[in-house]
């Protein structure tokens, strides 16, 4: 368990040194920026499963991310006389049916859908968190015809949208992150707006326009850091959405293009041979599901972690 | 300076525009108040009270609410007319507000020195750590022990006492010209409403600071107050200095209050309560709003206009009641009144 710094500090000065140090402490708080995160960091790191999870998650990332440079295989050089292998001392993970090396595979398609996943939620958590928290709190009909033409966008078929952007704009990973993105902060801007509205009743907010707070600021400080347990819980949600639609829209021939492929689309050729081959299921669809584990459990340590209350020992 | 006031309010008009037609929540009030007064307004629940500091903050909810009409000098500009930007550089400022529920009125997510500062940082662009000795000290003003250790709490580990001493440490911290507390005492305890006026009494003398305190509570208006506005269905039914208004009295609204003030009762007597309920203030009756609660035997049926404050002199205005013998000493009143024996909301 790490102790409080505060703690630790206050146990070993006598009563009449306190005062001091602890004004030196509240200082150093404000040196190291928004203590919110740097608490929720501190409340994170005595969550076991959550530091557990974030280890893996890292190491997922790093496997990933630098695996292949330590690999003597080659993502697409195809062997057809070899064609599907167990694993073996040469092929840890095995070989799909074209021969091609399995273990680089998984690795350079993590690369694809950990970016994707990643970036795509991050857009959505950006766009509709402002936009949900903006619509909330501004209220009346602002509120409305910002939601409304959030309604407008759930009401386009998705597939159709992101052909239309295809045709528009050619295909591009980077187009994938647009339209995912695109789709996904819908509900995000929903849940923040419905939590925003909540809160705007409190008299904390009132209490902020009183002392001559702009609605920038109320929204930027004082509204969102609140919305923010839920956000991360939809957050965690959002990753493995992500990266299925992302498969999905591989398998309709929009998204990743072979020979590149993605943890979906090894997943999905997997399945495929599941019962010959299920090497070629077992490795992608383990990592996949690592990974979605770390985030879940992350996610609820960082739901608590960044709420004060829970902060009892 | 001039010899205006640093306060004047003339004719404040705040409508709700509802379903049910427009609510004359306050309906042109007029006060004024100089540095360094505190001014009490009281009145029942849904008489405006609240509405009018709402309403000299800019808080009303619009739509549906809109100040209709009306003037807030403050200084030497029109609270009710500043554009947004200016009316950002005046709250927190100088002019400050403390709320009813201390339990809501602060940041859950934010240490108490983040939301002691920030006021600082804006208004007066100070840095961190000087903001930050301020904010300190003051909290010690405020009664906080240890508050040196205790500003880097978070809101959930104060009770709720020390989150309306925060609160006030909060307002008062820019050192504002005009301090408008909404009922700050309602939802603590006794003991502890005593300790929050008296800080709010010795913050007041030493910066002086104007007051506004909207209370329920008689004894606190008596004890703590220079002025009183007497509110009845968003208007002012009696103003005057605290020592006119308690022992001059004129208006029948202001003696039936006065009635009903536990300790001004023999013990053991049922609880005097006003009888009836405050009228719907979207469909004022004709005449004097309390006219048909009034205790005191009619002289004429209340039609036309609502009556307007005359001024009796030395200050002391009354709501023209000349459709009542207010003459007749309220003991005598009550004790020949038929006052219904029900349990009617409890007049606070």
């Amino acid at each position: 368990m790490t102790d409080h710094p505060e703690v630790a500090v206050v146990a070993a000065h006598p009563p009449h040194e306190q005062l001091a140090t602890s004004t030196a402490i509240a200082e150093e708080e404000l040196e190291q920026g928004s203590s919110l995160w740097r608490d929720a960091w501190i409340r994170l790191k005595k969550n076991r499963l959550a530091t557990i999870s974030l280890f893996i998650f890292l190491f997922v990332c790093v496997f990933c991310l630098i695996g292949p440079f330590f690999v003597p295989h080659d993502s697409q050089s195809q062997d057809l006389l070899l064609g599907a292998t167990p694993p073996s001392a040469d092929h840890w993970f095995g070989t799909d049916s074209l021969g091609r090396d399995l273990l680089v595979r998984t690795m350079e398609g993590g690369r694809i859908s950990l970016l994707v996943g990643l970036v795509a939620t991050t857009v959505s958590l950006l766009i509709g968190v402002i936009y949900g928290a903006t619509a909330g709190y501004l209220g009346g009909r602002v509120d409305a015809a910002m939601m409304r033409f959030v309604d407008m966008l759930y009401a386009l078929p998705f597939t159709i949208f992101v052909i239309l952007l295809m045709v528009a704009f050619g295909r591009s990973l980077w187009l994938i992150f647009v339209a995912i993105g695109a789709v996904e902060w819908l509900s995000m801007a929903r849940i923040v707006r419905a939590g925003v509205i909540n809160l705007k009743k409190q008299e904390f907010v009132e209490a902020a326009v009183s002392l001559g707070f702009s609605h920038k600021r109320i929204i930027l400080r004082h509204l969102i850091p609140n919305v923010l347990g839920p956000v991360i819980v939809i957050a965690t949600l959002t990753v493995p959405a992500v990266m299925l639609l992302e498969a999905f829209l591989s398998f309709l021939g929009l998204g990743v293009q072979p020979p590149n492929a993605s943890w979906g689309v090894l997943i999905n050729e997997g399945q495929q041979n599941m019962e010959i081959f299920p090497w070629m299921l077992i490795f992608p669809a383990f990592f996949f599901a690592l990974t979605l584990f770390c985030l879940n459990f992350l996610g609820d340590g960082l739901r608590d972690a960044l709420d004060p209350k829970s902060a009892k020992d | 300076m001039s010899s205006a006031p640093l306060l004047d309010v003339r004719d404040l008009k705040t409508y709700f525009h509802t379903r049910d037609g427009v609510v004359r929540a306050v309906d042109g009030v007029s006060f004024n108040l100089e540095k360094g007064e505190t001014l009490g307004i009281v009145g029942e629940s849904g008489s405006g009270k609240s509405v009018t500091c709402y309403s000299l903050m800019r808080l009303i909810p619009e739509p549906p609410g809109k100040i209709e009409g009306g003037t807030a000098m403050f200084d030497g500009v029109d609270l009710l007319q500043l554009g947004r930007r200016d009316l950002r550089k005046i709250r927190g400022n100088r002019v400050g507000m403390i709320f009813q529920d201390p339990m809501t009125s602060l940041n859950p997510y934010l240490r108490i020195s983040t939301q002691l500062i920030e006021p600082l940082k804006i208004h007066h662009g100070m840095d961190d750590k000087v903001a930050l000795k301020k904010a300190i000290a003051g909290l010690e003003e405020v009664g906080i022990p240890d508050a040196a250790n205790r500003v880097t709490s978070y809101p959930h580990e104060f009770s709720g006492g020390m989150r309306q001493r925060v609160m006030i440490a909060m307002a008062l911290i820019t050192e504002p010209d005009l301090l408008i507390a909404d009922e700050p005492t309602t939802a603590l305890d006794v003991t502890v409403q005593a300790q929050i006026l008296d800080i709010i009494k010795e913050r007041q003398e030493r910066l002086g600071t104007a007051v506004i305190l909207v209370t329920h509570d008689l004894g606190v208006v008596a004890g703590t107050c220079d002025k009183v506005n007497v509110m009845y269905a968003g208007r002012v039914m009696e103003s005057g200095t605290a020592d006119q208004v308690f022992y001059e009295a004129r208006h029948p609204y202001t003696r039936s209050l006065q009635k009903t003030i536990p300790s001004m009762q023999v013990k053991g007597d049922k609880l005097y309560t006003i009888p009836g309920l405050p009228p719907d203030v979207s469909k004022p009756p004709s005449g004097c709003a309390f006219y048909p609660r009034c205790p005191y035997p009619k002289l004429k049926e209340a039609q036309g206009a609502r009556p307007d404050l005359a001024d009796l002199g030395a200050g002391h205005c009354v709501a023209d009641c000349n459709f009542c013998d207010s003459s007749a000493p309220i003991e005598s009143v009550l004790a020949t009144a038929d006052i219904p024996d029900v349990d009617l909301e409890q007049p606070a």
